[in-house]
């Protein structure tokens, strides 16, 4: 993992640092716990669920994107709402915010999936609607529910970060005769997603741990794939180890991703 | 168009005739008999179940945020004046605790757990025993708090004016004193506001147990739930629960916070 991030200016500072002779030592021991895990357990079923874990971390990662910018897209309003709205409107996005952060992310996923799901079949005008082969899969479900996770945490860390934006800048951007609407377009959006940008790629990586809770109502991502080897083989670990090395790959691409996009706007310390 | 709801919901039938439609589909989401259901009295009321269930819950995150405190002191000062081997060692347990999904380390931890007593047992010639759901569920989460509550702890400790250790250093102080005296309370208020965070993520990672069949809140809701098929009511009255514990929670922190930050001067301007 760690090669993938060194630039190529201090490689040799990068090397000293890694051959230091009780990491030389860590390193081998731990080469030898992969070789004997790789020897020494059952990996005789890759092979035929292959294409099955393709798939499966396929759908976790297109839902950690979906899910993660219609919730920015949502906790844009909400954090604005929280900062300049009238109590009309920021006493509901308060409310939503803390009720989402108070509760457990599982327990929303099943109070939608098999609370909204076992009422809308007693609608027969939702049952006729054209709605309705979506409305019975799950996936519309876990996507709705993630996002509304990620808009509610993310909600309280936009409002953060609006209120942050320097008052001098808002009202320089007025000086300047912009117009509301180009003001928060080009001073107060930028500035503010600059600074929720660190807290933001936490929170991406707590949304990508939060996808295998999908599993628990039938969509199979990668979690679900491995479950499904368990049960079919009686492989308890196997599986689950290959599923953090994949999680924590999937983390680690996530995590320099949002390095490099922070690194792309400019910082001027003042 | 409503009179579906009350076919399906059969107790409510006997008023299909006034037709009134608010109370109707009231009656559809939450069950005609949804109060009934959560009530104390056994045979239909479940309410005691899932008070159960959250005195479950909360034994759980207390017991796990124990753990992971202690498992964090030690972490937290293995990584500021441990050898170099601990040091990776810690860093490693850190950054995989971090980087994999709580549900998958909680059932790689269970059975690995369990699996790992059981075969210990054997092996000194005791019979295989069954480890009790929440000490299980205590164990596995409080590796998971230990991590994060290392990172706090770890910044914490940097905060601390080091010329107050090295004070105290100087006095010949052991460092079991040290630790008792002057690096936990002069470390508090800068550990609070991430412990707060901690215990809350605490509280809501009990309902992952779920998963493995650990009979807290969630569990006993999906257990209701499922029995009455009254899903909505059931899942709601949990959120309430759910809700209802972080906000006592905020209310309780607010007050510690206060009192660690005691003479101190006070954050001006925050919120």
């Amino acid at each position: 993992m760690a090669a993938a991030e060194t630039p190529v200016i201090n490689v040799a500072a990068r090397a000293s640092l890694w051959m230091r002779p009780h990491r030389i030592a860590l390193i081998l021991i731990a080469l030898v716990i992969i070789l004997a895990s790789i020897f020494l357990m059952r990996w005789d079923w890759l092979p035929t669920y292959l294409p099955l874990a393709l798939q499966g971390i396929w759908r976790t990662i297109w839902l950690l994107v979906v899910t993660s910018a219609l919730g920015i897209a949502l906790a844009i309003p909400l954090g604005l709402a929280q900062v300049i709205g009238p109590p009309i409107l920021s006493v509901p996005a308060k409310v939503f915010c803390t009720v989402i952060r108070g509760t457990p992310l599982l327990l929303q996923l099943w109070l939608l999936y098999f609370g909204l799901g076992s009422l809308f079949p007693q609608f027969p005008w939702i049952r006729e609607s054209f709605l309705w082969p979506i409305l019975r899969q799950a996936w519309p479900y876990a996507v709705l529910s993630l996002t509304i996770s990620y808009a509610g945490y993310e909600g309280e860390i936009m409002r953060g970060a609006f209120a942050g934006v320097p008052k001098g800048q808002l009202e320089a951007a007025r000086a300047f005769g912009m117009s509301r609407w180009k003001m928060f377009r080009r001073v107060w959006l930028p500035q503010a997603i600059h600074r929720a940008l660190p807290t933001l790629a936490g929170e991406t990586v707590l949304q990508l741990k939060a996808t295998p809770l999908v599993a628990t109502i039938t969509m199979v991502d990668i979690y679900a794939v491995a479950s499904r080897v368990r049960q079919d083989l009686f492989v308890t670990y196997e599986p689950l180890l290959l599923l953090a090395l994949v999680y924590m790959a999937i983390t680690g691409i996530l995590v320099f991703g949002f390095r490099r996009l922070e690194a792309r706007i400019p910082n001027r310390l003042g | 168009m409503a009179r579906p709801a009350c076919y399906i919901i059969g107790a409510a039938s006997t008023r299909k005739s006034r037709g009134h439609k608010l109370s109707d589909v009231l009656a559809t989401i939450f069950g005609a008999s949804s109060l009934e259901l959560l009530s104390f009295q056994p045979p239909n009321g479940r309410g005691l179940s899932l008070l159960h269930g959250l005195a479950n819950s909360v034994g759980i995150a207390f017991g796990s945020f124990g753990v992971g405190l202690v498992i964090g002191i030690g972490g937290a000062y293995g990584k500021l004046y441990g050898g170099p081997v601990v040091r990776d060692l810690l860093e490693v347990y850190t950054t995989v605790v971090r980087a994999v999904p709580e549900l998958v380390l909680i059932l790689l931890l269970y059975f690995a757990g369990t699996d790992l007593i059981n075969q210990l047992l054997t092996a000194l010639g005791h019979a295989a025993i069954d480890i009790n759901g929440v000490v299980a569920g205590i164990g596995v989460l409080g590796v998971v708090q230990g991590a994060y509550s290392t990172e706090v702890l770890r910044g914490a400790i940097l905060g601390i004016p080091q010329g107050q250790i090295e004070a105290a250093r100087a006095y010949g102080m052991p460092p079991g004193l040290l630790l008792r005296r002057i690096t936990l309370p002069a470390m508090l208020p800068f550990a609070i506001p991430g412990l707060a965070n901690l215990w809350l993520i605490a509280t809501k990672d009990t309902a992952l147990l779920a998963i493995v069949g650990v009979n807290e809140l969630t569990q006993t809701t999906r257990t209701a739930a499922g029995a009455t098929k009254a899903y909505f009511t059931f899942f709601m009255a949990a959120d309430a629960l759910y809700l209802v514990l972080t906000l006592v929670s905020n209310v309780v922190i607010g007050r510690v916070e206060r009192w660690a930050r005691r003479g101190m001067p006070s954050i001006a301007g925050s919120h």
